[in-house]
């Protein structure tokens, strides 16, 4: 028997046109259009291309809920085995979409989903833990590698075979960690590795931290009585009940409370939501991890111009990366609307 | 969260108990704090002298984001 895939590109691979095209709507195409012919012939005889689903990156990118749900119901009717999106090579909205419709279908369909991405491309970030995103290069220039790696690790999840780690198989880390059983105990893996490592020879860890980013900082403030701070919190300082049930870890959300007339963060009206610390001295006074209280007198006095009526609040405690990314980019374009012109950021 | 706030533009000063954690996210100006439950606070002195070591550390952070830096800068005192 031969398996029944839905293949995902963008209207660029269609061959309906570039960015002047890219905001039409969805469609279904029975059988293969563009790579869809690699994608075939890298299948063989084990699976067939039944219908090919196009969008342009625009529109799903405007519209990403109601694109997904009008993909699924599409592909739906094709009784699909498997589900094939891009290769997005560094293509960012192309990578969104076949990211969010990866996800979609893991979750509406439950069924095997496999894209192609180059590792920087945004999609990867915000959907390579949903399912498997077969590593490619960063132009279409990559193709004849991408096409078979990804109907090779298709073809596997299909046939239930067990998966190797993300290197062997070609697909990104989705971060999913594994026990596994070794001969060797830690602490000689350890000591194997750090002697491999002062020999200059090549070793591979079992655990790879995650890579963090830098960002230049920005000049210095000249005239602070011009100012006006805000305060942004991972310490969970919320109003007391913790209203917007910010989780106490992971969290997957912010608030933002209005501080217009408070003059002190009091027992009675502030907590915190985090549950990495002990809450005893926070839930106290709030004050001891967001300093409403100083900074309410220092405004008084005139030491900068206002403390902004609102602060944001999250629970930094196993929060995602991405998460945390997500926040404060929102965080801050909210911030500079009102015109806030510094931040004070206080973690626990 | 610190990063993603200098990178919009605004100058923010990090006001943290894990230096180290703050320097490898890549937080710029870096004012150390009291200890992870209370950092800006001290529950084993009276409210008034909790008060002033708060004080203490919001001045220092406003001199941070007064301070030009090129680089990663930890404002100890």
């Amino acid at each position: 028997m031969s398996y029944r895939i839905i293949h995902y590109i963008n209207q660029f691979y269609a061959g309906i046109g570039g960015e002047e095209k890219a905001d039409i709507v969805p469609e279904i195409r029975e059988g293969i259009v563009g790579p869809g012919q690699a994608l075939k012939a890298a299948f063989g005889s084990d699976a067939e291309i039944v219908a090919t689903v196009i969008c342009g990156d625009s529109y799903f990118a405007s519209n990403m809920e109601k694109a997904s749900t009008e993909i699924l119901d599409m592909m739906k009717k094709y009784s699909p085995d498997a589900v094939v999106a891009g290769p997005a090579f560094n293509a960012g909205r192309y990578g969104t979409a076949c990211g969010a419709l990866g996800e979609a279908v893991t979750k509406n369909l439950g069924i095997p989903v496999v894209s192609g991405m180059y590792p920087e491309n945004p999609g990867v970030e915000m959907y390579k833990k949903s399912f498997y995103i077969v590593e490619t290069p960063d132009s279409a220039a990559g193709m004849r590698k991408a096409v078979p790696a990804m109907a090779k690790l298709v073809l596997k999840l299909l046939k239930g075979e067990k998966l190797g780690t993300p290197a062997e198989e070609g697909y990104i880390e989705r971060g999913v960690r594994k026990n596994k059983f070794y001969d060797k105990l830690a602490a000689e893996r350890a000591v194997d590795m750090f002697v491999a490592k002062l020999k200059g020879e090549p070793f591979v860890t079992e655990y790879p931290m995650p890579v963090f980013d830098r960002v230049a900082p920005n000049p210095a403030i000249k005239n602070m009585k011009e100012t006006v701070l805000a305060l942004v919190t991972s310490g969970g300082i919320c109003p007391k009940g913790n209203p917007d049930h910010i989780e106490a870890s992971s969290a997957s959300k912010f608030g933002e409370y209005d501080i217009s007339g408070v003059t002190d963060l009091t027992c009675d009206s502030y907590c915190t939501a985090h549950g990495g610390y002990d809450a005893t001295y926070a839930d106290q006074d709030a004050d001891r991890v967001l300093p409403v209280d100083v900074l309410r007198e220092m405004e008084k006095e005139g030491v900068f111009k206002k403390l902004h009526n609102k602060f944001y609040t999250t629970v930094g405690n196993g929060t995602a990366v991405a998460s945390s990314k997500r926040f404060a980019e929102e965080i801050a374009r909210r911030l500079i609307a009102d015109g806030v012109t510094a931040v004070i950021l206080t973690s626990t | 969260m610190v990063k993603e706030i200098e990178r919009a533009g605004l100058p923010v000063v990090h006001v943290c108990t894990i230096v180290p954690i703050s320097l490898t996210v890549g937080a710029n100006r870096i004012v150390p704090a009291v200890a992870i439950p209370y950092p800006l606070g001290d529950p084993s002195r009276t409210m008034d002298e909790e008060k002033e070591i708060r004080r203490r550390l919001v001045e220092k952070s406003l001199k941070a984001l007064q301070t030009e830096i090129t680089e990663q800068t930890v404002f100890t005192d």
